[in-house]
């Protein structure tokens, strides 16, 4: 394998220096976060209880590794094995999101020893609750996916044969486990109607969330590829990336009809005219990041052009990014907020260890050129 | 090509037709309410026209729950400008013109709260007698109540590094005792009283019927959000008091209808996935033979 070509590439390049700094500021202010409490560590209050680690480090965590899922049903469930080189960096991706947003959630939690808590007290009506399990098995199904890029480094028959045998049964839940809580990580927001602005706050709120993923899983697929492949010399083949890519305004297309659609039925479409600020937050969200992408992934010179399909699906992930923003800070009243450093460290330093953990990780176990075995 | 394409789109339809159509199988399912049987609940009553604004309900409030006073710049008086992790209730004042009234901001324990639906260790419950308590050894510090609150009363510790959610209790642990709320017990003008929330209903509507001019011709707290144990009532505009225009739904009911759906997303779902999966492989077999 190309793994010597790789391990030659690898400079200790400005990019590295930079993410190792941030680590390290991350560290400090997890430091701070650990021995002095949240009032110090962040600008968060009773008007602003939830800040930038639950919109950014949870909700934006947990939907960009929706790729997980999406591209495991389309490889497993599907039978579309063509889309095998692109499976084990996305799962690895997903996991190390998964990761992300269950350790931003023990920076978050005010008593993080207690994590496990919803393992033996439960509220079944809570979505944070039926989130707080979905969000531990899923890990755990995660881990078992990518676990065979780790046996297969270390040649352990045994345990590969093992995941292998499973691995259906594991995609399927994994597939159940992701529906159930990318939805109710918009269930979560159901229960402020008073809260939530008119131009978010939908009873589809849950089937929003969930269909948004979906889209930027596949965007995250092209994304990610497209990154790797100008770092570590790995190319898939860009039919297979346009394949990806033609998908997306189906998905995008059927998110903009729910959505237009809840706003119509309920009224609120007038909020939209008003000219606040949040009325054209909305439609930076709508128009930059579903209605432009629609159109760029729906012409054949987009997909057949790498540059253009990375702009396009990173149109994607910003609208995606900007709307959990705007559903969980910008659209939610309460105090006004702006994070403190320590709170931006934090998790400029998480996604730096994300970036590092799987840059080391292709550099060192078989995730790219899929596997060698019968595929 | 083509036809992968469609398959994809029957995943991405089935998933969504699958998502709304367990959300209205479980409609029925929601619609049970527990109303009516809070007539006999505790609550307790406040009216603006009898308070003299001397916040002796804040000062019990304090002395009985041991929190710690917020000082001004003086560092003698005790000048709490909202509720939080130290003050469970509040008097404010509201002055606009010639029109002027106090108001007391508190927990209002509602009859079906928004926080005992979202609190996902079940560290909030509404206990028998009404009132809303908390478990501080089940909570995790999540924060979900406060976003969930509609009239904002959860509040956090956020000086210490093992903080606790705090809000008025009801002093159920004075109830207990054979006492009443210490708010309550220590209001000197009878602007608070408490009692069972049927009887105390009554006499608000009685007295807004014998003083018409006097109140406004609305019993805060009655219906707001399904209904609290604290209702109000004022002489002057509701919303003048910074109490939310809330309508009678309960807000659990709103999330109730999305949890309902999940065991038909974990069947509808597994089997969509199985079938699909069958199918393919079935089809492969054909191709191969």
């Amino acid at each position: 394998m190309a793994v010597a070509a790789r391990a030659e590439k690898r400079p200790l390049s400005i990019g590295t220096v930079i993410l190792w700094v941030l680590v390290i500021a991350g560290l400090w202010s997890s430091y701070i976060r650990f021995t002095q409490g949240l009032g110090a560590a962040t600008n968060l209050s009773d008007g602003r209880p939830w800040g930038l680690w639950i919109t950014f480090d949870v909700l934006i965590g947990i939907a960009l590794a929706a790729g997980g899922f999406t591209l495991a049903a389309i490889v497993y469930i599907f039978r579309l094995e063509r889309f095998y080189p692109l499976l084990r960096p996305t799962i690895l991706t997903a996991f190390l999101g998964y990761g992300l947003a269950a350790t931003a959630i023990m920076f978050d939690l005010g008593l993080p020893w207690r994590i496990w808590h919803p393992l033996v007290y439960w509220n079944i009506h809570s979505p944070l609750f039926e989130v707080a399990w979905c969000v531990m098995t899923y890990l755990t199904v995660l881990a078992l996916e990518v676990s065979p890029v780790v046996f297969e480094k270390f040649n352990l028959k045994g345990p590969l044969n093992l995941v292998r045998a499973i691995t259906i049964p594991l995609v399927i839940v994994g597939i159940v486990l992701s529906t159930m809580h990318q939805s109710s990580l918009g269930s979560v927001f159901l229960i402020v109607p008073y809260r939530l602005h008119g131009l978010w706050y939908t009873g589809i709120l849950p089937i929003l969330f969930f269909v948004s993923a979906v889209a930027v899983g596949l965007a995250m697929v092209i994304f990610e590829s497209s990154l790797s492949a100008s770092a570590f010399k790995h190319r898939v083949k860009q039919g297979i990336l346009a394949e990806v890519g033609s998908y997306i305004p189906y998905v995008l297309g059927l998110y903009l009809v729910l959505n237009l659609g809840a706003l119509v039925v309920s009224g609120d479409v007038t909020l939209l005219f008003e000219g606040s600020v949040a009325s054209l937050l909305y439609l930076l969200e709508i128009i930059g990041g579903v209605i432009i992408p629609i159109v760029l992934f729906s012409m054949p010179s987009v997909r057949q052009n790498r540059k253009a399909l990375f702009r396009a699906a990173f149109l994607v992930i910003v609208g995606v990014l900007l709307n959990r923003f705007n559903v969980s800070l910008f659209g939610l009243g309460g105090a006004v907020y702006a994070p403190s450093w320590m709170e931006f460290a934090v998790t400029a330093g998480m996604v730096s260890a994300g970036v590092l953990i799987y840059m080391f990780t292709i550099n060192n176990f078989p995730v790219l050129g899929g596997s060698s075995d019968a595929h | 090509m083509a036809v992968d394409r469609r398959d994809f789109l029957k995943l991405a339809g089935a998933s969504v037709g699958g998502l709304l159509l367990s959300s209205a199988v479980s409609e029925q399912a929601s619609a049970v309410s527990d109303a009516g049987m809070a007539e006999t609940d505790v609550s307790m009553l406040y009216d603006t026209t009898k308070c003299v604004g001397c916040k002796a309900c804040q000062t019990a409030c304090r002395d009985w729950n041991k929190t710690a006073p917020e000082v001004d710049s003086s560092g003698i008086y005790d000048t709490p400008q909202d509720l939080s992790g130290d003050t469970w209730t509040l008097i404010q004042l509201y002055e606009e013109g010639p029109s002027w009234s106090f108001v007391k901001h508190q927990c209002m324990h509602c009859l079906d709260p928004a926080c005992v639906a979202a609190c996902p260790v079940a560290a909030l419950q509404k206990s028998e007698e009404g009132p809303v308590t908390y478990d501080a050894t089940r909570c995790f510090g999540c924060r979900y109540c406060m976003i969930a609150c509609p009239f904002h009363i959860p509040k956090y510790q956020w000086d210490t590094n093992a903080p606790l959610i705090r809000k008025c209790t009801f002093c159920t642990d004075r109830m207990a005792q054979d006492m009443g709320p210490a708010c309550v017990d220590a209001c000197p003008t009878g602007a608070l009283v408490w009692g069972n929330r049927g009887d105390l209903l009554a006499d608000a509507h009685a007295r807004i019927a014998e003083n018409p001019d006097k109140y406004v011709d609305h019993v805060y707290g009655e219906h707001e959000a399904g209904g609290t144990l604290a209702i109000y009532l004022s002489h002057v505009p509701f919303e003048k008091l910074d109490f939310p225009a809330l309508d009678s739904e309960p807000l659990p009911k709103q999330t109730e209808l999305a949890m309902a759906s999940v065991p038909g997303i974990i069947v509808g779902m597994g089997a969509l996935m199985s079938g699909v999966y069958y199918a393919k492989s079935r089809g492969e077999k054909g191709k191969e033979a």
